[in-house]
């Protein structure tokens, strides 16, 4: 079909747009225009008045005692200021779970870059100077710095358990027993726009933060107990996100509003791109173990899975990260008899953190990695095995959550299978790799996943975040939310929700900034919770803005009735703002004691197909070709739907063969984008996305979270297809060419008596109980 | 202190400043053009890309010195040159970009756009993997590339009249194509976001409730 019937153009006069009709379309996002002209104002391109630059003083250990902090060097310079833990206002920490995370080490440090010492100065270049000249003497302890050291003497920052069915029984009826052990690495955030805050006293003596962020309110939150005081925070324009700019801006937040208080003036932070990649999070590296029986008929009859999790030197995050690792780790498969265990241990590196998937992609790594090994042990090929196994509608969770709307496992399987043939070729490569005459060194890989949309469990219910929609003219309704664009398009995503609930074209809906002097806590701006939880709510809210314009007669029917009821409503009551909030379905409990009940309301469902070429001398790897299937609810902006599906995946990708972080004694041997690669426009295979709605009911029109589903399959697809061009068994991300040398040295190669004798003889489990 | 004499943009202007600053650092904290971003320092990421006489060159590597006597373009100065070159509404490479998805975060945008709009101007017809090869210094984050990809293959075919390829998940329409009237953006439709993927019956369950079927 050529042409665009049906649906709408951007400037048509209202008075020719149909109802309910900007979900589905792609209108301009809102920032679109001044991002091309580089007109956008990211942190550090606003300018203040009397403006100084903050700089912060890192540990060089991973593990030491503080012994003295001498600043009078750095004091020599006039007009320096340096802050220490004893210069706080308030309690030293930044409050997220456990009440652990120091804002300034105070007699140790516990990681490298450990923020020891705040320093302020009149410019960026005498700042980073008096940060040289800040002496601190450290006696250096002896640090745990991996996973493999954790385990000896186990410090355990979080642990949950799930269990369902009788796992005894279930491996007694068992055909086959097949066991593996899958390890993931850190993986950096990479927003291109390093870390930056600004912090100013107001005209009135209040605190303002601006910065590069995704929750306005935890920042608000973490800054009111350590000042004792209201806090205003309000978002830049932030040059991406994924998680990195989670948590971490609290502790940029608190830096900045700590030296700003000190010199009575605005101050701005900014990190230079060594400094955040060695002391901002990362994704937690992991280690899973499967044991997993399968029956005669080829189906999963019991799954027992142990999930590590290295969380690095505080709290933070870690027990909400192992939680969502836990409830993904079985994969999208029905399993009548399941046991998960996960602990988060502590290490001495910088805390791991909320990363793009939030722990989903490193346990679906070990599933879809262990579901590839029992396909070749039965003899069948992944795709048949996954087709057997994934979830169908009435299925059960390991939770005990009846999947009772939007199951889409088979139906991204068959889209994938139809789109690539991937059965056949599959077959063709294993056959001509075991004949000897395949070396070419091409390969195909798939995986399924699942991704619970919004925050696990009863998360929703104890926020009960509250939306506000707002008339305040006759033709704009404001929006006022504390979600975050960091790039996703929820500005005008949620400007399309609205704008259909209301019956309105998006260009008379307005979404403000968020700041917190302006819009209620509707939550931060994560777990793939923006459009189907926040859009939710802004629906009802539309809807209940719509009645009671209407003051007990009929709602409008076009939007010139809209202006006309609307002007009317101003001019005899002034603006209209409606709230409503969160309201669970009903019968969606969770027990978080138990690990039983609704762990999500909606899943999203996802296939990647990774087609490679491995060099038969350098074992790199290129990824050729990406078909992404994906089960997103409702495409409400297919534009950017398909971007996070894409961007997504492509991260993924790196995750799975090419993003390499290694510590040697907790220190990042990587921390420069030469160092640390990322997948470049040479690095990215052309994407063929197909998007898939079913509809659930939890979401506006239908639509379910899709910004971290692509995350979690990318990986385990792509090292699936360097086994299958290679022979090297993969069980370790990044896959990178130094990994599956070892991996080839070692044997660790297919030939079906390979892997027959491994999973006879069972892994050795070193390190794991 | 050094003075610079910069011609950016169009303009032959006269700047004071640190004599080891680098083009970026004057651009951004002596000419208030920052557009250009400041992404990793040391010339990886491609953020702080400008045109120099035409070339896209990494202004956090190039000493401000060194610029001096050269036509300097940043991203500010695209959308001037296009109306001044005769050109009416926005310039196509950066209209394409917004259409496109091609920005996310748009940090990385300023750089990928101007290195974008110096192979359109060296090579009238480049292939994807030419394109691919111009943007390789260029990091983005978000996309996936796919749609920067796509961008500058909808600015290549609007500049010759081409049809542009739809994009995959668009099967039913192109989103891309010209509406009738010509230059008024459509909105991209959902319309048939399904349709022609050859999705095969899968056993009936999972469907029931897909309303694509």
């Amino acid at each position: 079909m050529r042409g665009n019937q049906g649906t709408l153009r951007r400037h048509e006069t209202m008075a020719h747009i149909d109802h309910g009709r900007m979900v589905g379309t792609s209108p301009a996002r809102t920032d679109g225009a001044q991002k091309v002209r580089g007109l956008c104002r990211y942190v550090d391109d606003l300018e203040f008045d009397g403006l100084w630059h903050g700089a912060t003083v890192r540990s060089p250990h991973a593990c030491a005692r503080i012994v003295a902090i001498d600043a009078a060097a750095a004091l020599a310079d006039p007009d320096v200021v340096v802050l220490t833990a004893r210069d706080l206002p308030g309690p030293n920490v930044l409050r997220l779970i456990a009440d652990d995370w120091p804002v300034l080490a105070d007699g140790r440090v516990n990681h490298f870059a450990e923020p020891v010492a705040l320093v302020a100065a009149p410019t960026r270049e005498r700042a980073r100077a008096a940060v040289g000249r800040v002496e601190v003497r450290y006696e250096v302890e002896r640090g745990i710095h991996d996973l493999d050291q954790a385990l000896a003497s186990p410090r355990i920052l979080a642990s949950c358990r799930i269990e369902r069915g009788d796992l005894e029984a279930g491996f007694a009826a068992a055909t086959h027993v097949v066991e593996g052990v899958y390890d993931t690495a850190h993986q950096e955030h990479v927003y291109i726009e390093p870390q930056g805050m600004v912090a100013r006293p107001t005209a009135q003596g209040e605190l303002e933060v601006i910065g590069s962020l995704q929750c306005p309110y935890y920042v608000q939150k973490a800054l009111a107990l350590l000042f004792d005081e209201p806090v205003r925070v309000r978002q830049a324009p932030t040059g991406g996100g994924f998680g990195g700019k989670e948590e971490f801006p609290d502790a940029i937040a608190a830096h900045a509003a700590l030296l700003a208080r000190r010199v009575g003036r605005p101050v701005k932070i900014v990190y230079d791109r060594h400094e955040d990649m060695q002391a901002t999070p990362k994704r937690h590296p992991s280690r899973v173990r499967h044991r997993t029986g399968v029956d005669a008929a080829g189906k999963l009859c019991a799954m027992e899975i142990e999930v590590i999790l290295d969380g690095g030197a505080y709290t933070t995050l870690s027990g909400v990260v192992l939680s969502r690792a836990v409830l993904h780790a079985g994969g999208a498969y029905a399993c009548p008899n399941v046991r998960i265990e996960g602990r988060a241990l502590a290490t001495n590196t910088v805390p791991s953190g909320a990363f793009r998937g939030f722990g989903a992609p490193q346990t679906q790594f070990a599933v879809e990695r262990q579901m590839d090994r029992i396909a070749r042990l039965i003899g069948t090929d992944p795709l048949t095995l996954r087709e057997r196994n994934a979830y169908r509608l009435g299925d059960v969770t390991p939770t005990g959550q009846v999947l009772e709307e939007s199951v889409s496992a088979l139906e991204c399987l068959a889209a994938a299978q139809a789109r690539t043939d991937f059965k056949r070729r599959w077959h063709e490569i294993e056959d001509a790799r075991a004949s000897g005459e395949g070396h070419a060194l091409h390969g195909i890989g798939l995986a399924l996943s699942w991704h619970g949309a919004g925050f696990t469990g009863e998360g929703e219910q104890r926020m009960r975040s509250p939306v506000r929609l707002a008339l305040v003219a006759p033709d704009c309704v404001e929006v006022r939310v504390a979600a975050c664009d960091f790039g996703q398009g929820t500005t005008i995503v949620l400007s399309q929700i609205v704008a259909d609930a209301l019956g309105l074209p998006t260009e008379m809906v307005r979404v403000v900034d968020p700041d917190t002097s302006k819009v209620p806590d509707s939550g931060p701006t994560v777990a793939s919770r923006t459009v189907m939880v926040v859009g939710g709510i802004l629906e009802r809210a539309g809807r209940r803005l719509v009645r009671e314009l209407g003051q007990g007669g009929a709602p409008p029917a076009s939007p010139a009735e809209f202006v006309e009821l609307a002007r009317a409503y101003l001019t005899q009551h002034g603006e209209l703002e409606v709230e409503e909030r969160f309201e669970p379905a009903p019968g969606q409990t969770f027990d978080e004691t138990t690990y039983t009940g609704t762990a999500y309301s909606a899943y999203g469902w996802g296939v990647h197909v990774a087609e490679v070429r491995v060099d038969a001398d350098t074992l790199a790897t290129r990824v050729e070709r990406a078909t992404l299937v994906f089960d997103v609810g409702k495409a409400i902006h297919p534009v950017l739907c398909a971007g996070q599906v894409e961007g997504g995946s492509l991260q993924a990708f790196g995750f799975g063969h090419l993003e390499d972080l290694r510590l040697s004694e907790g220190r990042p041997l990587q921390d420069s984008l030469s160092t640390y690669v990322i997948p470049t426009a040479v690095d990215a295979p052309d994407f063929d996305t197909i998007l898939i709605e079913n509809p659930t009911r939890s979401g506006p029109q239908g639509a379910k979270g899709v910004g971290e589903l692509p995350m979690d399959g990318g990986g385990p697809a792509l090292v699936a297809a360097i086994e299958n061009a290679t022979g090297i068994v993969a069980t370790r991300a990044p896959a990178t060419p130094e990994v599956l040398l070892e991996d080839l040295l070692a044997g660790r190669t297919l030939g079906p008596e390979a892997v027959a004798g491994a999973l006879q003889a069972g892994e050795p489990l070193e390190g794991l109980r | 202190m050094r003075v610079l004499n910069l011609t950016v943009n169009g303009d032959a202007t006269e700047v004071a400043a640190p004599a080891h600053w680098t083009l970026l650092e004057v651009l951004r904290y002596r000419m208030g053009l920052t557009g250009s971003k400041q992404g990793c320092d040391k010339g990886d990421c491609g953020a702080c890309t400008v045109l120099i006489d035409g070339e896209p060159q990494l202004s956090c590597l190039t000493v401000a010195a060194l610029a001096e006597g050269h036509e300097i373009t940043t991203i500010e100065g695209l959308l001037p040159a296009h109306l001044r070159a005769g050109g009416e509404g926005p310039d196509p490479v950066q209209e394409a970009f917004d259409r496109c998805g091609a920005l996310q975060c748009g940090f990385c945008q300023p750089g990928m756009i101007l290195s974008a709009r110096a192979l359109l101007s060296e090579n009238p017809a480049p292939t994807r993997d030419e394109i691919k090869a111009a943007l390789s210094g260029n990091l983005c984050r978000c996309t996936g590339y796919t749609q920067i990809y796509q961008a500058v293959e909808l600015a290549l075919a609007e500049a010759t009249g081409a049809e542009p390829a739809s994009p995959s998940w668009a099967p039913g329409e192109n989103p891309w194509a010209k509406t009738p009237e010509g230059n008024a953006r459509p909105a991209v439709g959902a319309a048939g976001l399904t349709e022609g993927t050859g999705v095969a019956p899968s056993g009936g369950d999972s469907r029931t409730n897909g309303k694509a079927h």
